[in-house]
């Protein structure tokens, strides 16, 4: 019995990736193509070398950022569709600190890190507020704000933030040396310092939400706001925390975007990482420790296929579309788990009357009443 | 048309909706369904008019079996239903809406329907049903006009009305009567109503079938009085001669623990005005009402969960008219709701999580203290289930016991709703043993049950709502169910005043 529970579920955690690189496979196929080349052309432009290999890191530190962050509004029962915003806020922030002051790097680096996180907890503290003050729910509030982001840092870009001599529309001057996160070496261009961020946000992460009365609100928040009002707990603010931290950690991504990858501002600079994030949330249900893994995945990927294009004539968008397989079989085999194993019961003494639990859902449904109700 | 029901049964997991329900409706005749909320009566007219499977049984009409799924099955077999939220589309006109569902093809045919929607309507008296009016301008009442006469169009022989008189004018009230009265009495057709409005089923109706709890109590011929049904409705053992002694050792406080000033209440249908109220420390107010009478005004009132719109309240001599729930909770408040996983236990999370959310209040929470009090907690509120169980996986009385072990130890005030629904005899005893034991230290208590007996066993006071008005009987001992019965169904005379 519990033999047969384990290998279904390891069977249904194995299916949704197999299922999308069957159907992967089947499409490159029918374009002709030889998915046994793909797949090496897609390996080794993600690990050919360390060049390529730093590619995928730099890809893979925002968007775990971003992921790590959307655990947490996940987990308070919101659809924080609102990062993509959030990261160009983090992004503008930090922006504006590298254009502004004339600072050594150790002093302007931190500096321009924290406006960031305020940057983006500001624009996620938006939404939130929309949300429990107003009523707008947080997935068309998010939608709202991130168009009004990408416009003002277009604004910026293309106005304000403009050299007196005149520059380019599409970005802002290259920031100063000091400005930027140092890479580790030049064969290995990845910031040292981002990768230490990532390592101790995943931990305090993963231990909030684990072990502090915070993670535990938030938890009961999200799974039903109305029992944990009655219970005592603060969900408004429960929620608006929800929206600051995730916020904080978006900003964090946008500045690595800015200051590292780029090493200027540009519209759109958030590059559909915090949408990206959002599929890797719904992949790993919701669980923190594997956040981390499936970005990596995702930026490996990413990142490998776009050797595809010049090896084999290929769109580079067949990753997007093995990563939408994944997530859609993923989805699919969450609700089939839902409908095979049937919810346990505690040995019970009395047959009396309760509505029957909800099925198992992996991902907290948008919460449903985070109201300014007490 | 004549339709037999046979061992019908339904279950919604643990909850047996329908259990081994036998009924027969004569053509030509009004019959009643009555019951208290989830007594089952829904969950019947959904089987019978297809919008609900049932697990066993069988339904024969005019000595034939049937067998359907789906309501547009049951309408071909003559079984229509009126939702209390009318079917209709809110974009439509009334000719659109009353087209969609018919049987017909492509074309729509709105001269010939036109025809027919007017010939039906007027038949039967329903005069202000304009073909061309949007529905969303239209009135419940003219909604449910649409609903008749399209159920009626479509071939329905036998009509099923869910609780059609709310939020419908007096008027349309006589219109609608007259035309089910018509229906059933020179058509021959069978007319069901569902309600727990006892007048409109005393002013209607030719018989009465009533349910308790999942079962058929039985079935009489009208006429009978209010009294009669509610007894009927609400079981007609009479309450424990031998009360507890409650009252004893009860003085009157200078402080009361909660006082209501001229509180004026609005609750989800009904409105309480003036409402005056000191609970002493210690003392028990049961009260009493069909649902949605205005007590869970009340009872929400008290914890701070809906703001008075006038009046004051205070809870031990402070002012916290006005307060959020969670001040009230700080004041030594404790509230119960009815719907265990909806409101008071968080599904998902298990019994620890739950014990932690109420004692572990340090940023870190400290599991493993959790944990061990957790273990305390079920042994010594009897709860079946372990630390690491999810809560939505124990049974109901197990999920009420541990919303008893949720609650502060020593509150000043409790406030319950409906505390033992659901609950069997056993559960219930021991349930109201913890709460006598906390009252015995000074717990003021006041609920709410649909259970006569449950009130006037407990309570020292009886509060009874009736459409947000409020008697008090002011010595529940002096007071028995038909007294009780009689206030419940709005005659007010004979309250002991």
């Amino acid at each position: 019995m519990k033999n047969r529970s384990l290998a279904l579920q390891i069977g249904l955690t194995v299916l949704p990736i197999l299922l999308s690189l069957v159907i992967t496979t089947l499409l490159i196929l029918a374009v002709g193509s030889d998915p046994r080349a793909v797949f090496q052309n897609v390996w080794e432009g993600a690990f050919r070398d360390s060049r390529a290999f730093a590619g995928v890191v730099n890809f893979w530190i925002p968007l775990t950022l971003c992921s790590l962050g959307l655990i947490i509004t996940f987990t308070a029962g919101l659809w924080n569709i609102g990062v993509e915003g959030q990261m160009a806020m983090g992004a503008v922030f930090a922006s504006w600190a590298a254009l502004s002051f004339r600072l050594p790097a150790p002093v302007l680096v931190p500096v321009e890190i924290v406006l960031a996180m305020i940057g983006g907890a500001l624009w996620a503290l938006l939404a939130g507020v929309l949300k429990t003050r107003l009523g707008v729910h947080e997935i068309f509030g998010g939608v709202a704000l991130n168009a009004l982001a990408n416009v003002v840092s277009i604004y910026l870009i293309s106005g304000p933030w403009q050299p007196p001599e005149g520059g380019s529309v599409r970005a802002t001057p290259p920031f100063p040396t000091d400005a930027l996160l140092p890479p580790l070496s030049d064969e290995f261009k990845v910031s040292l310092l981002a990768l230490v961020i990532v390592g101790v946000v995943f931990l305090a992460v993963v231990l909030a939400l684990r072990g502090t009365r915070w993670g535990l609100e938030l938890k009961a928040t999200g799974k039903n706001a109305r029992s944990a009002l009655l219970l005592g707990v603060p969900t408004e603010r429960s929620a608006l925390s929800a929206f600051i931290a995730c916020g904080m950690l978006a900003g964090i991504a946008g500045s690595y975007r800015v200051l590292f990858t780029y090493g200027n501002l540009r519209p759109l600079v958030s590059g559909g990482i915090g949408f990206l994030g959002l599929l890797v949330v719904l992949l790993v249900a919701n669980r923190a420790l594997w956040a981390p893994v499936v970005a990596f995945v995702f930026a490996a990927i990413l990142g490998g296929s776009a050797r595809l294009k010049v090896a084999m004539q290929l769109d580079a968008s067949l990753a997007g579309v093995l990563q939408g397989f994944l997530v859609l079989m993923a989805l699919l085999t969450n609700g089939l788990r839902a409908r095979l194993t049937p919810p346990a019961q505690a040995d019970s003494r009395d047959e009396t009357p309760h509505r029957s639990g909800e099925t198992f859902q992996p991902i907290t449904p948008p919460s449903q009443e985070i109201k300014a109700h007490e | 048309m004549n339709i037999e029901l046979r061992h019908i049964h339904k279950r919604f997991g643990p909850v047996h909706a329908n259990n081994d329900i036998n009924l027969t409706f004569q053509g030509g005749r009004i019959i009643g369904i009555l019951g208290e909320n989830g007594a089952g009566k829904s969950t019947l007219m959904k089987i019978l008019s297809g919008f609900q499977s049932l697990d066993s049984g069988e339904i024969w009409m005019d000595g034939q079996r049937v067998d359907y799924t789906g309501p547009e099955a049951a309408i071909e077999h003559g079984v229509g239903m009126l939702q209390q939220d009318p079917l209709d589309v809110a974009a439509f006109t009334v000719l659109e809406n009353f087209i969609y569902g018919q049987r017909g093809g492509l074309s729509l045919g709105r001269k010939a329907a036109r025809d027919r929607l007017k010939e039906i309507s007027w038949r039967f008296g329903f005069f202000d049903l304009d073909p061309d009016t949007p529905i969303a301008q239209l009135s419940i009442g003219q909604r449910q006009q649409l609903e008749i006469v399209r159920l009626l169009s479509q071939g329905v022989k036998t009509l099923i009305l869910d609780e059609p008189t709310t939020g419908i004018s007096a008027e349309q009230k006589v219109v609608l009567f007259n035309a089910l009265r018509e229906l059933a009495h020179n058509e021959g057709m069978t007319v069901l109503l569902v309600s727990h409005k006892l007048e409109d089923v005393i002013a209607l109706c030719d018989e009465v079938a009533v349910l308790r709890a999942g079962r058929l109590v039985g079935t009489r011929a009208m006429p009978a009085t209010t009294r009669e049904l509610v007894a009927m409705m609400f079981g007609q053992e009479l309450p424990p001669v031998k009360r507890e002694p409650v009252g004893e050792g009860l003085r009157p406080s200078p402080t009361p623990a909660i006082e209501l000033d001229r509180a004026q209440l609005r609750g989800k249908r009904v409105t309480v005005s003036e409402l005056s109220l000191r609970v002493q420390p210690g003392e028990i107010i049961g009260l009493a009402g069909l649902e949605g009478s205005g007590q869970e005004a009340l009872l929400r009132a008290c914890v701070g969960l809906i703001k008075p719109q006038a009046g004051r309240i205070q809870l031990c001599g402070e002012d916290v008219t006005g307060k959020s729930y969670r001040h009230f909770l700080r004041c030594g408040c404790a509230f119960g709701a009815a719907g265990r996983l909806e409101e008071g236990l968080v599904g998902g999370l298990t019994l620890t999580e739950h014990i932690a959310l109420v004692n572990e209040y340090q940023p870190v929470v400290d599991w493993n203290r959790a944990r061990r009090l957790t273990q305390e907690q079920l042994k010594q509120y009897n709860v079946r289930g372990r630390p690491d169980s999810r809560i939505e996986t124990l049974s109901g009385g197990n999920q009420q016991r541990m919303l008893m072990a949720l609650m502060p130890p020593k509150p000043v005030l409790m406030v319950l709703e409906q505390p033992t629904r659901g609950l069997d005899v056993d559960s219930a005893r021991w349930i109201w043993q913890q709460l006598l034991e906390r009252r015995a230290t000074g717990t003021a208590i006041i609920f709410s049950s649909p259970e006569l007996d449950e009130i006037v066993t407990y309570s020292d006071r009886i509060l009874v709502f009736y459409a947000g008005r409020v008697t008090e009987i002011p010595d529940a001992s002096r007071t028995n169910i038909d007294e009780l019965g009689r206030l419940i169904g709005g005659h007010s005379d004979g309250a002991a005043q």
